[in-house]
């Protein structure tokens, strides 16, 4: 009795919803078995992950700050993918952010200029990613090079060109040799906002680009037309929207983001530049911008979850000795889950045979 | 007539007989229970509606789907078609409607990849040209395919499916992308596999056709077999009354309507064509008034996509005066600025170019309304206007739809295209292009479509429809013109356009030999 995939008149609003929720459900199961095959109690193990970091304000707000950069960056990747432009390298465009931002804090490091410093950073952190991400964008208008492969490149040219700035001109020259940048001043730091922990006014930010962006996706013609050059771009152009321009605007929006999120992270948590500021949050926000289903609501929900995988992967590590790797399989099971489970938005699964019978 | 049809059934047994064939689709029945017996030596046509069940029911005898229900039977014995080349083994072939063919491999070379390969292509080659030869289906099998005419490539199509040697030809609407003139020698090639004692099932929707060329006709509407009848004995009319299920009313033109200005210039327009199988526009040249329809006809392919996106501003023109909206140089300028000069513009694909299929009709209105129509303030969507639009449009039009706001592609064909057409005419347009309006519509839907485009007009709109029904043209344009390897005719009054002259001029004559030739059939 084979099973076909038969597709449906119309996408499955229930299904929208409950996919995300399967994959979830599908993929602890899948853990479980990893976690049974490694010798240890999956469900004291799933304990850790997912209920313990919950129980604590301090872990709550660690949680917060971890979700910020990723929430960030996947929304600006999820206006591109919505456009069919595909952004792979928001993790380089994070580290370019973080550079340009970091510029200003290096270059007046010990002299106590005013809070508008902070400010400046941020801004030139976010034009920082959005001229790193201007590059495969105009390979791709100007040249048809393909976007997924330039701007992944770009991720390892941004990364290298951190290095070389930490480990020569901008090394802190009392910092023992060591490959990061003197700790910035106060000035040019994003103030903490509770005290008892790390939450900073960068949540409020990501708060703020959450609502921004569901505004205008929703309600605004700039986001109908990213929306309909992603799904039928002949209509698009009918429609007169010019997909290149899109292009452009997109890799702008979404590296900006990202470089805004990079320079947040440098001069709030981390508070110097340094190499590993990123555990590859711009691949993360990959996930997130799809387990949230290139929706900015979903999106926030996806990135906490995924914080919390973060810390709880953390907190398994201490508590229970399982690798931290576990967590990268965890969120690459997930992925896949989230996309095998979407096909059922548009497609029904279906045995055949079982029809003919009660015909 | 009826009656030697019946006494020759009696003297031989059928070739091939469907028996209650049922196909379901989930809860859809695309056939419901039809039976149909194919004898040799009779041309058999298959009469129905867009939807009626006409593919599924020679997919299921060509084997390339399984019915739920039912059987075959060829030569009185029972078969289960496993596939397509169980289908050919037997000896049943069969010409489809869209072509599958290599634009960039020759003739021979693409009759080779229909065969089974056990003759060396030589051999092959030298078959094809006899076969070719012998049923006056002239055809050089060294030619690169995309070089060749519609009419051509069908040719390819004939040719590949005769080397088989079938006892049935089964043909899915041969004429549709044929000239007159093409269509008449395409017949005298059926009339002669026919005579040679071969079985031909006939599909069209051109009751002229089936009147003139078929012995026995049956006719589907809904899945299920109406009739099986004689069409010669029938009229146009009863079969079309069988074949809709109820009368089609005439589209009748305002009657006082006041030809006005050339609301539409196209003027020596030249354009390279964007693909490299595409058609490069020769100076076409043409004014559309306001108050007329101007009709375009032509074989598919020769320039009228390009001619729409040159006029739709999807590609800029060369020369900013090349075309000319409403005094408006508009050469130069995009879909939304010339939406804003009040024209509109109806695509031939309905699905992926008219609308977004898996959007909502709300968004679809915003579509092509975001321009001109008052749905965007300040960057913002006004959601209750494109509603509104939708509400109007359903309304207007009478699109039916399960709910108020569904998404695209879940309307039936001849429903979004009311809509597509709705959403353009609601906004008034002062020139409106609009590319095979009915295509694949059903008749009550192309009826409300033709009166809407023919009302625009008496509302003193200009109005240009480029299609290849020359049926449809002939009942709502004023003027005719043809599109022939990228150039333009002269357009020519509809009381001087016959279906002889258009379709010589479609086929490449010039005007004056089109002339001449239809005085001499006059004659």
């Amino acid at each position: 009795m084979p099973l076909v995939l038969e597709k449906r008149a119309e996408r499955s609003a229930f299904i929208a919803i409950a996919s995300p929720l399967l994959a979830i459900a599908l993929t602890l199961l899948t853990m479980s078995i990893l976690l049974l095959a490694l010798g240890k109690n999956p469900l004291a193990a799933l304990y850790v992950y997912f209920v313990e970091p919950l129980t604590d304000p301090y872990t709550l707000m660690e949680i917060a700050v971890k979700a910020s950069p990723i929430v960030m960056i996947a929304i600006g990747l999820s206006l591109c993918y919505l456009a069919n432009v595909w952004n792979i390298g928001a993790e380089g465009q994070f580290l370019m952010g973080a550079v340009t931002g970091s510029y200003l804090a290096v270059v007046t490091n010990g002299s106590d200029v005013g809070h508008w410093l902070v400010i400046v950073m941020l801004i030139l952190g976010a034009i920082g990613g959005a001229l790193w991400a201007l590059i495969p964008a105009i390979c791709r208008v100007r040249f048809g090079a393909n976007e997924i492969l330039t701007s992944l490149m770009l991720v390892y040219v941004a990364d290298l060109i951190m290095d070389y700035l930490v480990r020569g001109p901008w090394r802190d020259p009392k910092g023992l040799n060591f490959p990061t940048t003197a700790a910035f001043d106060p000035s040019a730091t994003v103030p903490v906002i509770l005290d008892g922990g790390r939450l900073h006014a960068g949540v409020i930010i990501t708060l703020a680009v959450v609502v921004i962006a569901a505004v205008l996706l929703g309600r605004t013609i700039k986001g109908f037309e990213i929306r309909v050059v992603g799904a039928a771009p002949r209509a698009a152009r009918f429609a007169g929207f010019k997909s290149d321009r899109l292009v452009i605007f997109t890799f702008l929006i979404s590296g900006a983001l990202a470089g805004l999120a990079g320079i947040i992270e440098v001069a709030g948590p981390v508070g110097v530049l340094q190499p590993g500021i990123s555990p590859g949050y711009g691949f993360t926000a990959i996930i997130v911008a799809f387990l949230g289903r290139l929706n900015p609501l979903g999106i926030l929900i996806a990135g906490l979850f995924l914080a919390l995988t973060f810390i709880g992967g953390e907190g398994a590590q201490i508590s229970m000795k399982i690798p931290l790797d576990l967590t990268k399989v965890f969120q690459g099971v997930l992925l896949f889950y989230v996309l095998a489970c979407d096909s059922l938005i548009l497609y029904r699964i279906r045995l055949i045979g079982s029809q003919q019978k009660t015909a | 007539m009826s009656d030697q049809g019946s006494a020759s059934h009696s003297a031989r047994a059928p070739l091939l007989q469907a028996i209650g064939i049922t196909k379901r689709y989930g809860s859809f029945l695309a056939n419901d229970d039809v039976s149909i017996d194919l004898y040799p030596g009779e041309i058999h046509a298959l009469l129905g509606e867009n939807g009626a069940g006409k593919s599924t029911l020679v997919k299921a005898m060509y084997g390339l789907i399984q019915p739920s229900a039912g059987e075959l039977r060829w030569l009185g014995e029972k078969i289960e078609l496993t596939g397509p080349a169980d289908a050919r083994a037997r000896g049943i072939a069969m010409v489809f409607q869209h072509f599958s063919l290599f634009d960039n491999l020759t003739v021979a070379e693409n009759v080779a990849l229909g065969l089974d390969g056990s003759e060396s292509f030589a051999a092959m080659s030298a078959r094809l040209a006899q076969v070719s030869r012998d049923y006056g289906l002239p055809l050089d099998p060294k030619r690169e395919v995309w070089r060749l005419s519609v009419g051509e490539r069908q040719r390819i199509e004939i040719v590949r499916a005769l080397m088989q040697n079938p006892k049935l030809l089964i043909l899915d609407e041969p004429t549709a992308v044929l000239t007159p003139q093409e269509a008449d020698q395409l017949f005298t090639v059926l009339e002669r596999l026919k005579s040679e004692g071969r079985a031909l099932l006939y599909i069209s929707h051109k009751l002229d056709e089936v009147k003139r060329l078929c012995d026995t006709a049956t006719i589907l509407r809904g899945g299920k077999k109406v009739a099986t009848c004689n069409p010669r004995a029938e009229t146009a009319a009863s079969m079309a009354r069988m074949m809709v299920g109820a009368d089609i009313g005439e589209v009748k033109a305002t009657t006082a309507r006041a030809v006005t200005v050339p609301r539409l210039l196209i003027r020596d327009l030249s354009l390279e064509p964007d693909d490299p199988h595409g058609t490069y526009l020769r100076n076409v040249g043409v004014e559309v008034f306001g108050g007329e329809i101007l009709g375009l006809a032509g074989v598919a392919g020769n320039g009228q996509d390009e001619l729409f996106a040159a006029l739709s501003g999807e590609r800029p023109c060369a020369n900013e005066d090349d075309v000319i909206i409403d005094g408006h140089a508009a050469g130069h300028l995009s879909v939304t600025q010339r939406r804003k000069l009040g024209a509109a513009f109806v695509p031939e694909e309905r699905l992926g170019h008219g609308t977004a299929p898996r959007m909502k009709l709300s968004e679809n209105a915003l579509l092509t309304g975001h321009a001109a129509s008052r749905m965007v303030k300040h960057g913002f969507v006004d959601r209750p206007a494109t509603l509104k639009a939708v509400d109007a449009t359903t309304a207007t039009f009478d699109v039916r739809k399960a709910k108020r706001d569904p998404e695209a592609a879940s309307l039936s064909g001849g429903n979004l295209q009311k809509f597509i057409v709705g959403r353009e005419i609601l906004r008034e347009p002062g020139v409106l292009v609009v590319s095979q309006p009915t295509w694949g519509v059903d008749a009550g839907a192309a009826a409300v479509i033709r009166q809407a485009l023919l009302d625009l007009s008496g509302r003193g709109s200009a109005v240009l429809v480029i299609s290849q029904d020359l049926d449809e043209l002939l009942e709502i344009s004023d003027r005719i013109a043809v599109m022939f390897h990228g150039a333009l005719s002269e357009p020519v009054a509809r009381a001087d356009a016959t279906r002889e002259k258009l379709g010589l001029l479609m086929g490449g004559a010039s005007p004056e030999s089109a002339k001449e030739a239809s005085h001499a059939l006059g004659a």
